[in-house]
């Protein structure tokens, strides 16, 4: 059972003691007969093993190309990733060749995505598509893999999972879905998951069983977690760090308490501002002025500046601001974090 | 707050069944979906009603019986004194100009094919007595104004617009024939979180202007509280219950309203499990089958046999001071930490 994974641990450069998961100065680009699409102009973080990471941002800030990077399932042609590297364990997954890529996924980095129905092949049943994982890479018999996933089904709390596993995946409910896609995630042990928008499309009541579920099981495996989403509730709620995106730089990272009091970086401060609250009435939502700006167009210097409060004239010139340190930690890209921390 | 003279809108045990048939040349009725299964509500001037519920609530299905796309199975509809579900003909046309509607999604609900000014001007030539055809330019360029627009964009075409401008063009189109009531469909709900507040803050300047009433349909309720004076909390087709701000985000009866307030995050981390949470078990019944008596007592928690026995009407209640569907109606605050 283990076959497949020791193989993987002795690829060159394999490290056990290196960091889980280390995202490099990432850069990519889709080129689209309207131009180069800019999607990720440097992205820099790191994950450790039973960390949850939240990278929150708005559509088109890059966050989920991010994701489909550090997996390696972007589009390619037009998606290419022009830099950077993403080191799993020290090894840099960019330059393996692909049939050892393939073995990464699954067995040490997994993915849920957020429409569970699109994701699910809708003409194999979801015992069929669970135990393909083991039978493909783990050489299960047939007998044996469905075994294995009622035991997942049953993790991840199907009601009656033994009866279930012969049913389509139009079968479930939106949320019975999602918890089948999190059994296919987890069924080769990964140890970091990638959650991209896991629980947008769901109602709130099914959020919460769904976030406390992924909560439940992160624990237990001792997991890196990734959560992408643009819900500054949900990641309020269970991140450990937040890196904030946008137009394809990781604008701020820090801790969530850091960040939730003292933003550093005047988008962070802006989003904050800008969200109504459940237990607040009446307050003013403060306006984020003007767009988000088109990828193929990204503004010249600090690509927040049209809409920033605080802008200067150093602001509209490259090079745009580095990661100013603000803490242990901590960075922001601002010129100004001391100003905007201060308030 | 009595006053009739102030009460816009009001419905009266409005029902709406979708018919499930069965067989092709000779279709038998053989059930049906019970979207909006007795709701009564009360609108007054200047007001906001926001309607929160998840998805198979008829939260859906209400606008639309509200506006008359779709045709009521029983209950009326009161505008100004006037049953919209009874007028026919030109007295109905007449009525619904008064009430307008915000859909949900910018990038669906303009025609691809019309420009701005066409389908902003598109209400005045159904309804041709409101503006004279020579001041309709004119008319057109004022709304893209009112509602933050550059008017000389009055011959671009909805693609050449981010997803935030296209709903002002959206609410430009319902404040064309000046209506007294505007039902908002999740109008905020496909837009970008920094977009989201430009269009509230947008609709709540509107409403001070022109002394508009709202319907606010959607299933974010940190947006619905900020926004509305009054909540309606809808499950399974039914009010579950109703009361201003204070009395559903502070003191709660219905335990599905708490259920729902404690799953909803709140964006600070020094509260997290510091809340009183309530994970409910399960999905939401089919509207098809409702449960028999209270519909939420399949997941309820404080469920005993009278709950599956009597159906709990929508009123005010010992241990509530607002009107609330559950026989153990009591306040329990899940908002704020304990």
């Amino acid at each position: 059972m283990t076959d497949i994974k020791a193989e993987i641990d002795v690829l060159p450069g394999l490290d056990p003691h290196a960091p889980l998961l280390e995202v490099n100065n990432l850069h990519v680009e889709f080129r689209t007969q309207y131009g180069v699409a800019r999607a990720v102009n440097g992205a820099n973080f790191r994950l450790a093993p039973g960390e949850t990471l939240a990278i929150l941002g708005e559509s088109g800030c890059g966050k989920s190309v991010t994701a489909q990077a550090i997996m390696g399932i972007l589009d390619s042609p037009p998606g290419f990733v022009t830099q950077g590297e993403v080191k799993y364990r020290g090894t840099d997954l960019l330059k393996l060749p692909e049939n050892q890529r393939r073995k990464m996924r699954a067995n040490h980095i997994a993915m849920i995505f957020q429409d569970a129905l699109s994701a699910l092949n809708p003409v194999f049943t979801v015992g069929y598509q669970l135990g393909e994982l083991f039978r493909k890479h783990r050489g299960m018999s047939r007998a044996d893999a469905k075994k294995r996933s009622i035991e997942l089904l049953d993790q991840v709390k199907i009601p009656a999972a033994k009866a279930r596993i012969g049913d389509y995946p139009h079968q479930f409910s939106g949320g019975m879905r999602q918890r089948v896609m999190i059994a296919m995630a987890l069924a080769l042990d990964p140890e970091v998951l990638i959650a991209d928008e896991p629980t947008t499309a769901l109602d709130v009541t099914v959020q919460a069983q769904i976030m406390g579920l992924l909560a439940e099981l992160q624990q237990q495996r001792n997991m890196g977690l990734i959560l992408i989403t643009h819900d500054m509730g949900v990641v309020a709620d269970v991140a450990d760090r937040i890196s904030v995106m946008y137009a394809g730089k990781v604008v701020e990272e820090a801790g969530v308490y850091d960040i939730y009091s003292r933003p550093a970086h005047p988008y962070a401060k802006a989003l904050l501002e800008s969200i109504p609250r459940l237990d607040m009435k009446g307050q003013q939502l403060n306006v984020i002025r003007g767009l988000p700006p088109a990828l193929t167009a990204i503004p010249q210097g600090c690509a927040f500046n049209p809409r920033c409060a605080y802008a200067q004239d150093v602001c509209r010139q490259d090079p745009p601001p580095p990661p100013y340190a603000v803490a242990p930690g901590r960075t922001a890209r601002c010129h100004f974090w001391r100003d905007v921390i201060g308030e | 707050m009595t006053d009739r003279n102030d009460v816009v809108l009001e419905t009266k045990g409005l029902v709406k069944h979708f018919p499930i048939t069965q067989g092709i040349l000779f279709k038998t009725k053989v059930g049906a979906v019970r979207a909006v299964d007795g709701v009564d509500m009360t609108l007054r001037r200047g007001e906001t009603l926001g309607v929160v519920g998840e998805s198979g609530c008829g939260k859906s299905t209400l606008p639309k019986l509200l506006v008359g796309l779709e045709k009521p199975t029983a209950g009326s509809i009161n505008v100004r004194g006037q049953d919209m579900t009874k007028l026919k003909g030109s007295a109905l046309r007449h009525a619904r100009r008064n009430i307008q509607m915000v859909l949900q999604d910018p990038y669906t609900s303009l025609n691809p094919r019309m420009t701005v000014g066409d389908i902003i001007g598109e209400p005045f030539e159904i309804h041709p007595e409101v503006t004279p055809r020579k001041g309709r330019a004119k008319a057109v360029q004022d709304l893209l104004d009112t509602v933050g627009l550059n008017p000389e964009h009055v011959n671009r075409y909805p693609h050449q617009f981010s997803g935030g401008q296209r709903q002002r063009i959206g609410i430009a189109r319902a404040l064309a024939l000046k209506p007294e009531i505007i039902v908002c469909d999740e109008p905020v709900s496909a837009l970008d979180v920094s977009i989201q507040a430009q269009v509230i803050n947008l609709l709540e300047g509107l409403q001070n202007e022109f002394g508009l009433s709202y319907i606010f349909i959607a299933h974010d309720l940190s947006v619905v509280r900020h926004i509305s004076d009054r909540v309606s909390v809808m499950y399974l087709g039914r009010v579950v219950e109703t009361g201003n701000d204070a009395q559903i985000y502070e003191n709660p009866t219905h335990p599905y309203t708490q259920a729902l307030l404690s799953a909803v995050p709140v964006p600070d981390p020094r509260l997290r499990g510091q809340r009183d949470q309530i994970v409910l078990e399960g999905d939401v019944p089919s509207p098809a089958n409702p449960p028999s008596g209270c519909r939420f007592r399949t997941r309820c928690w404080k469920a005993q046999s009278i709950c599956a026995e009597q159906d709990p009407v929508l009123s005010i209640r010992e241990r509530s001071d607002h009107p609330s569907a559950c026989h153990f109606a009591e306040p329990r605050d899940v908002v704020h930490a304990v």
